[in-house]
């Protein structure tokens, strides 16, 4: 089963959330960190790391010798990523999105593709829970293509659980995509509703169940729980504010290990989710 | 005219609280709302709009069904895996190359024109703002937030005001890159735990890419008064000057909650360090 936790809203709790109930199932469990721009996983459970490699996106470099300067290439190219000025093709290879359309379609067979660096994979484990990360290449605009690779790693053996980017833009959609299940975490703020209903509908569309954590549940005002009455999402848990959970939190300790008593709170949300319970 | 950016790394740190709160201290200024897949500096504002748009930020391809003769060309080079088995694109997935669309036999494959959002120049109580709706899960965030900073640049011309402010999204990717590409100052601001260093880092790191200066600002901070001296210290060593620290500050979520930014309401702890904030930004931008 892959259950993805997202949010709308940045910094609500996701990674939080994700850690913790990657830790409370055990080895029942495979996290794969996708807010690959920042990931934090890590941070909070500090993996053994066994093996890691690049990923590349394939962008173009033209032969000059095989050239006709047709200009076809910067033609099919929707991205702006290549184009003939002159006597000269040239290339953005940071505005490529490795589609190849120039290059299988370069008449005189004149582009080559070579690598982009995305970023890397890592991958390890942590206690018995497996642990992948998706870590960006600074400078490297694109996330979806790297979240793909993340998410190639996914063991259908396990619950595999995706902690999210923030936002409802593509790299969340590329994250959530195929998941049985979405965990939305927000905080009971006008600016957590806001983000939240933005990123329910860009779920919504996908298909996909949802329900609702609300994290320090005790900050703001109600309406966030209303929201989620009238959408009829399933309201999964509620964390209040503890300084215990936040100053944890600071220090890189996960939710479940600076209160244990989570740990059976986890387990009886994860038990609703896996057995259709919501 | 000066254009600053205001990102973070990690989500969740209070930039939009921020802009919202420099808006207000600042005699005038154009805000640029470029977190727009999520945008929220809107509630705090309460805009006035005066003129919207569309944005057409790609296309996506279309296979007519009575043309197709189901040769499986686009299935075969697709990248993205938006050709479906039955010979319909997926439009979540299309990544709008056209490469099928050139490679039909049959020329059985249309590239349309993708409505992604909407960008809406407006007026508030602290000034003019552009800001901007992306259609939840569309892409071309970067273009979009590209087109709003523009049009922030084009009304502070036109009126002479003199600071265009751009509230970021979180994260290192394409819409924050679109952000901070040519001002002249970013303002990163951060929490005190470790995620909030890490992240700082990263982004701290994308700017020096830029070559941009930087005022960093560390909000929160007496939750982990340890993390956040870790994190002056860091700024310290990479050349990166101190605005200041904001402490925590129960008025600032009940401000939010009335739709207010915190200095508009009565002083308190978090208010008189954004007062001074504000201040030391505008010595670092001006000197």
């Amino acid at each position: 089963m892959i259950v993805a936790v997202a949010s709308g809203k940045g910094g609500t709790g996701k990674t939080t959330v994700a850690t913790s109930l990657a830790l409370a199932l055990g080895s029942r469990s495979q996290i794969l960190d996708c807010d690959v721009e920042e990931p934090n996983c890590h941070i909070l459970l500090k993996p053994e790391i066994t093996e890691s490699y690049p990923v590349n996106l394939p962008v173009p470099s033209v032969d000059k010798e095989k050239c006709s300067l047709c200009g076809k290439c910067g033609e099919v190219c929707q991205f702006s990523a290549i184009v003939l000025i002159g006597q000269t093709v040239l290339t953005f290879p940071e505005l490529c999105h490795g589609c190849g359309a120039c290059s299988i379609l370069c008449p005189e067979r004149a582009i080559q593709e070579v690598p982009r660096r995305l970023g890397v994979i890592e991958m390890g484990f942590v206690k018995d829970v497996e642990f992948v990360q998706g870590r960006i290449r600074i400078g490297e605009a694109m996330s979806p293509p790297l979240i793909r690779e993340v998410k190639t790693r996914i063991n259908k053996d396990k619950v595999a659980i995706l902690d999210a980017p923030p936002g409802a833009s593509c790299p969340v959609i590329t994250t959530v995509k195929n998941s049985d299940f979405v965990i939305m975490v927000t905080e009971p703020t006008p600016f957590g509703l806001n983000d939240l209903e933005i990123a329910v509908e860009a779920i919504e569309d996908l298909g996909i169940p949802m329900g609702v954590v609300i994290n320090r549940c005790d900050i703001g005002d109600s309406d966030s729980k209303d929201y989620c009455a009238r959408k009829g999402l399933p309201l999964l848990m509620e964390i209040p504010n503890h300084r215990k959970i936040a100053e944890g939190y600071a220090r890189g300790v996960p939710l479940v290990e600076s209160m244990p008593e989570y740990v059976d709170k986890f387990l009886n949300m994860s038990d609703c989710i896996l057995n259709n319970k919501h | 005219m000066k254009e600053l950016a205001i990102i973070s790394g990690k989500g969740g740190t209070g930039k939009t609280s921020l802009a919202a709160c420099f808006a207000f201290l600042a005699e005038s200024l154009v805000l640029a709302d470029c977190d727009v897949d999520a945008a929220d500096l809107h509630i705090l504002t309460q805009p006035r709009i005066i003129h919207q748009e569309p944005f057409v930020g790609g296309k996506k391809a279309l296979i007519a069904p009575d043309k197709c003769s189901q040769c499986g060309i686009c299935l075969e080079n697709c990248r993205y895996g938006a050709i479906k088995e039955v010979f319909e694109v997926d439009p979540v997935a299309c990544e709008g190359c056209a490469l099928c669309h050139y490679l039909c036999p049959e020329s059985a494959i249309t590239m349309e024109e993708t409505l992604n959002g909407t960008w809406y120049i407006s007026e508030t109580r602290m000034g003019p703002m552009v800001h901007a709706n992306l259609i939840p899960g569309e892409e071309n965030s970067g273009k979009l937030v590209a087109l709003v900073r523009n049009q922030a640049k084009v009304i502070a011309e036109e009126r002479n005001i003199d600071m265009v402010i751009v509230d970021g999204a979180p994260g290192v990717g394409c819409p924050v890159i679109s952000s901070i590409t040519g001002v002249d100052h970013v303002v990163i601001v951060t929490e005190p735990t470790m995620s909030g260093l890490h992240d700082m880092k990263r982004a701290a790191d994308l700017v020096r890419g830029f070559g941009t200066p930087i005022s960093l600002v560390i909000n929160k901070w007496d939750i982990h008064p340890g993390m956040a001296m870790e994190i002056e210290e860091y700024g310290k060593s990479s050349d990166i000057h101190l605005a200041g620290k904001i402490p925590y500050d129960r008025l600032v979520t009940d401000s939010m909650v009335r739709r207010r930014a915190v200095v508009e309401e009565d002083p308190g702890p978090a208010s008189e360090a954004i007062v001074e904030v504000w201040k030391v930004i505008n010595q670092h931008i001006y000197k």
